[in-house]
């Protein structure tokens, strides 16, 4: 399956360049580079623990880098003020491995939830209408009365995905998105994944663990290993490499 | 060992705590305001406390009274058990009774509710969607604690002298009136304002200690559970900490 529409080489959405990350003593990040293109998905594979949700956590600014060049849609991050910085926020939606769905609140407030501050993005478009259409995207029109606590594993990955959605961003950076999930229900989530790239031609990182969500997902493929991209590739490429390393995924 | 570790704690909690309520102070005028979010607190907290404040009142107002009885009666002072039973109670036992209550019912609560969504990436949701998660989480709950803490003890210190004086009523046949007006008489603004004037410490102290457990809480560190835990055993010891601190300022301002 070859899937290469769309994909402005000339047009990085997203630029890595040298960057390092430490906390104390625990080297995570050692140089690690990616060019990232407008509608391309890219799939990072990593050892638990290796340092991807680091990774997306410092190209959303969650945390401050150490050394490095870090643009995003032509910011460059780690100059960016307050202000600056949630501007930028949203264009880039951020999946959380666990959800992170608001407890307290009912699908439609958790989605309603990114537009308290960014209104002006969107403005003219009735709320409801905004809500609604998210959640129709993700096939959950009928849960939006719904808290999370009544929602399975996969209903809560789909409406995390309707609330980044809501924000109309360019890209995406999920964490994990299959994880924690049965292997249809994983599947289902990947070829959402595929469908939105499509539709709104999205930039995305896709960190994964599963490697039938990065087959399926991704344009080019990256191997985060000790801190650096180690290997690099479309799946093809990369699951042909006679490296131990790299190997190791493939089994 | 242990002790010199333990101290060692002791101190890096007491700073952390400073650190993060002078964070609180940087932060709490500066807008935007999440008027809403406050408003919901201060439901929640008394809509959570309410009964549980109101009974133990109860209980306090008619034990006191009922273990005062005797002693008072034996001095031929029975005509002064409403009074003092008011000034106990108006003075100290309802701003620490409550303030007891509300940290192992509201103090708790907050602690396990923000450490919860700090694992589970909720907080973290809330900055990258724009808004701050400290305003929007913190500020508003230890306000709330400190608005509502004042309210709660006033509710309180009524209900107990209800219970008081529906046992004097039945043992001393002294009519509610009657009791009420001997409360009243000797009962001023220098019992209520010190008490009224503690009790916003209170409310910011179980806040402030709840809130800084669960919002810099990790996965790392203790879990859940753990973190309401100690939120409350902190908090208690901040509320008696500070009650001791406030009988001290009084008595200099008070005393003939
Ligand atoms: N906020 C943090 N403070 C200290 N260490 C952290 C923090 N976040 C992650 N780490 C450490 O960075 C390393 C990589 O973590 P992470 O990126 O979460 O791994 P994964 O690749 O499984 O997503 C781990 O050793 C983790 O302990
Ligand atoms: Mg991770």
């Amino acid at each position: 399956m070859e899937k290469d529409f769309n994909i402005n080489r000339s047009q990085p959405v997203i630029e890595i360049l040298d960057l390092r990350k430490s906390f104390g003593s625990n080297h995570v990040l050692q140089g690690f580079d990616l060019n990232v293109f407008a509608g391309e998905n890219v799939a990072v594979m990593g050892k638990s623990g290796s340092g991807k949700s680091v990774l997306i956590k410092c190209i959303i600014g969650l945390l401050p880098i150490d050394k490095g060049r870090l643009v995003v849609l032509g910011e460059s991050v780690p100059d960016l003020d307050h202000h600056k910085l949630d501007v930028l926020r949203a264009d880039v939606g951020f999946q959380f491995q666990g959800s992170a769905l608001y407890d307290s609140m009912t699908v439609r407030e958790n989605l309603e939830f990114p537009l308290r501050r960014h209104r002006d993005k969107l403005s003219g478009i009735p709320v409801d209408d905004l809500v609604l259409e998210s959640l129709e995207n993700v096939g959950l029109a009928h849960a939006i009365n719904m808290m999370p606590s009544e929602l399975s594993g996969g209903m809560k990955k789909r409406v995390a995905l309707a609330r980044t959605l809501i924000m109309r961003p360019k890209i995406i950076l999920y964490d994990e998105p299959t994880s924690g999930l049965d292997p249809v229900t994983g599947k289902e989530i990947s070829m959402l994944i595929n469908e939105i790239q499509q539709r709104f031609n999205t930039a995305a990182i896709i960190i994964t663990h599963d490697l039938g969500c990065a087959k399926v997902t991704s344009n080019r493929m990256v191997i985060l290993h000790e801190g650096k991209n180690y290997a690099e590739g479309t799946y093809e490429e990369i699951s042909h490499l006679n490296d131990k390393s790299v190997k190791a995924f493939f089994i | 060992m242990g002790l010199v570790k333990q101290l060692r704690y002791y101190f890096q909690e007491t700073g952390n705590i400073s650190l993060f309520a002078t964070r609180f102070f940087r932060e709490f005028l500066n807008p935007p305001y999440e008027f809403k979010e406050l408003l919901r607190q201060c439901y929640m907290i008394g809509n959570k406390s309410l009964g549980l404040v109101g009974a133990t009142g109860f209980i306090m107002g008619v034990v006191l009274t009922l273990q005062t009885r005797p002693t008072m009666i034996e001095f031929g002072a029975e005509s002064w058990i409403p009074s003092m039973v008011g000034i106990a109670i108006v003075r100290e036992i309802g701003p620490v009774l409550t303030a007891l209550i509300c940290s192992g019912k509201i103090g708790s609560g907050i602690g396990a509710e923000l450490a919860s969504m700090k694992v589970t990436e909720q907080i973290d949701a809330m900055e990258v969607s724009g808004t701050n998660p400290f305003k929007y989480l913190v500020i508003t709950r230890v306000m709330a604690c400190t608005f509502m803490l004042p309210v709660l003890v006033v509710y309180s210190d009524l209900i107990s002298l209800l219970g008081s004086a529906l046992v004097e009523l039945i043992k001393g046949d002294v009519s509610f009136t009657l009791y009420f007006n001997n409360v009243f008489t000797y009962l001023s603004f220098s019992d209520l304002n010190p008490s009224i004037i503690k009790s916003f410490f209170f409310g910011f102290a179980i806040g402030i200690v709840g809130c800084y457990k669960g919002f810099t809480s990790d996965k790392g560190t203790e879990g859940v559970g753990r973190t309401a835990n100690t939120a409350v055993v902190i908090s208690s010891m901040l509320v008696f900490v500070l009650d001791f601190i406030a009988v001290l300022i009084t008595d200099i301002f008070y005393s003939p």
